[in-house]
């Protein structure tokens, strides 16, 4: 309770409200201080007061044996995961808890989520409210069922302050293609940083799988926690009620210029990551996959598997991996040589065999961070060209969807 | 200077001053406090005991947790100077207090006062939010 006054001071509330559930990203194992917190919490007998998700925690701790790292430290992040459940929050060990029917809030309700990804989707996508919660927020307000009165609990606090439009040189095919909406993401946290911002001139009804992709990036190159896409985001029927009937303190526009940079960005490897170039794996799932995304996988590959040597990983939530076991999909993903993730991410849990290859991903926030947690190089495509490289064993492009440059 | 506390604390070290916002989490190294993050300008530079001075944040949730280890481990920055209140890392800073007594005072201050500490310079934060760079 005192770390959720102290949030409340921060955010300059005047009181508290009541949540209806909370999603936590306190179990992920960093180091000692993360056990020492919580067993603080379990020392005192805290409960949590509302139904309570929780993020992806250091390993999978359905499938052990692919952890390649020390085994001392995924005993501790195992720990950490148990302990978490022991002060009652339910062991989905997912960063999409979304994608979950059963934890899915409604339009207009107020929650605490923490994870950056799950922030900005819980807002802008379901239009839930939350603020930026993090790690130890997250489970003081899980515990006390409630969060200071303050940032995005309130009306005044979403709406739109920037506007950002798509230039009409952006091709058509690249409007449908899944890999604009990654990287139109990370041009959004740079332009945005902390602001709520309001996208035009997207097709109306953008799907969900590209609604996530927006955030997640935005998240990453900025610290966005709500955005509006006209025509897609349950608060931004139009341009106006995204504004709530103001002005917007900047109007920009965003071309295929800023984007092709932004995308360039996302390959590390020196020298860019043209057709032909070899790659030692693929990593898809981040955020974790949806059952569309897991289908999408199987249509990519047709049939065929991964190379000789390169790795296709995708990570998901275990309850999703139970439906996908369900319907066969596992089954058959598996029986192309697919290796099905839960609980954790392969930028987070050491799973990838060590190669001095990049990695392929269709994720931007993979992309933002792998290279410094775990140390490879990155190459950015669609999901598409991702599977389709990871049969080749090299970069596969489709050069309709950019254009030359 | 002086501005609003977000985590209490007095410190005094010298400045790093941030090109470009940094994600605790994925962006620095809890072990030895060094920039890991591989787009950021400053990479390979440390922050322990240094007053970083950030503009704006970004990134992680998990941060908070970053910080607080980093403040177990003994690498953690002296201080931080924010140009935006930031709950995570104030959070961070109040469980680290807590759990370990240490603490690494938090101070947002207006943008164009926080554009005026050189990278470098010597700057001591007071338990007020004081902020005196010499």
């Amino acid at each position: 309770m005192r770390l959720v006054v102290r949030a409340a001071e921060v955010l300059g509330a005047e009181r508290l409200i009541p949540i209806t559930q909370a999603h936590v990203d306190s179990c992920l194992y960093h180091g000692e201080a993360t056990i020492d917190f919580v067993e603080r919490l379990i020392e005192g007998g805290a409960q949590v007061g509302v139904p309570t998700t929780l993020n992806v925690g250091a390993l999978d701790l359905l499938h052990p044996e692919l952890w390649r790292g020390d085994p001392a430290v995924a005993e501790r992040g195992r720990l950490l995961m148990g302990h978490y459940r022991s002060l009652g929050c339910q062991p989905t060990y997912t960063c999409a808890p979304y994608q979950l029917p059963s934890s899915r809030p409604s339009l207009g309700e107020q929650v605490a989520w923490a994870e950056s990804n799950a922030i900005v989707f819980c807002n802008s996508v379901i239009g839930a409210r939350t603020e930026r919660y993090g790690d130890f927020a997250d489970i003081a307000c899980a515990i006390a069922g409630r969060v200071p009165d303050a940032g995005l609990h309130r009306t005044a606090a979403r709406r739109a302050v920037l506007v950002l439009r798509l230039a009409p040189d952006i091709p058509a095919a690249l409007m449908d293609d899944g890999s604009l909406y990654p990287v139109l993401g990370i041009v959004l946290g740079r332009r945005a940083g902390s602001r709520v911002a309001v996208i035009e001139g997207l097709p109306p009804g953008v799907a969900e799988e590209r609604l996530k992709a927006i955030g997640a990036s935005a998240a990453s190159s900025g610290a966005v926690a709500m955005f509006h896409a006209v025509g897609s985001t349950p608060e931004a029927p139009t341009l106006a009620a995204a504004l709530q009937g103001g002005e917007p303190e900047e109007v920009a526009e965003i071309g295929l210029t800023e984007l092709r940079g932004a995308r360039d960005e996302l390959t590390t490897r020196a020298g860019g990551a043209p057709t032909g170039t070899p790659i030692g794996a693929v990593s898809l799932g981040t955020p974790h996959a949806s059952l569309v995304e897991l289908r999408a996988i199987e249509r990519e590959l047709g049939g065929a598997r991964p190379a000789r040597g390169v790795e296709l990983l995708v990570s998901t939530a275990r309850s999703l991996l139970a439906e996908a076991e369900e319907e066969g999909l596992a089954r058959r993903l598996r029986g192309l040589g697919v290796e099905l993730l839960v609980d954790t991410c392969t930028y987070i849990a050491p799973v990838l065999r060590s190669s001095p290859l990049p990695v392929m991903t269709d994720s931007g926030k993979w992309a933002f961070y792998a290279p410094g947690n775990i140390g490879v190089e990155v190459v950015f495509g669609s999901l598409r060209e991702c599977v389709r490289s990871a049969v080749e064993g090299r970069v596969w492009r489709d050069a309709s969807v950019w254009g030359s440059a | 200077m002086r501005g609003t506390v977000l985590a209490g604390g007095v410190a005094d070290g010298p400045a790093l001053r941030l090109d470009e916002p940094l994600s605790l989490w994925g962006g620095v190294d809890p072990g030895s406090g060094e920039i890991i993050d591989a787009r950021h300008p400053q990479r390979g530079t440390s922050v322990s005991g240094r007053v970083l001075v950030m503009a704006s944040v970004r990134g992680s949730s998990s941060s908070s947790s970053i910080l607080a280890e980093m403040v177990r481990a003994g690498c953690a920055p002296a201080a931080i100077l924010l140009g935006e209140a930031d709950l995570i890392l104030s959070v961070g800073a109040a469980v680290a207090d807590e759990l370990y007594g240490i603490r690494v005072p938090i101070v947002q201050l207006p943008s164009a006062e926080l554009a005026t500490i050189p990278d470098g310079a010597a700057v001591m934060v007071g338990e007020r939010g004081e902020v005196n760079v010499r």
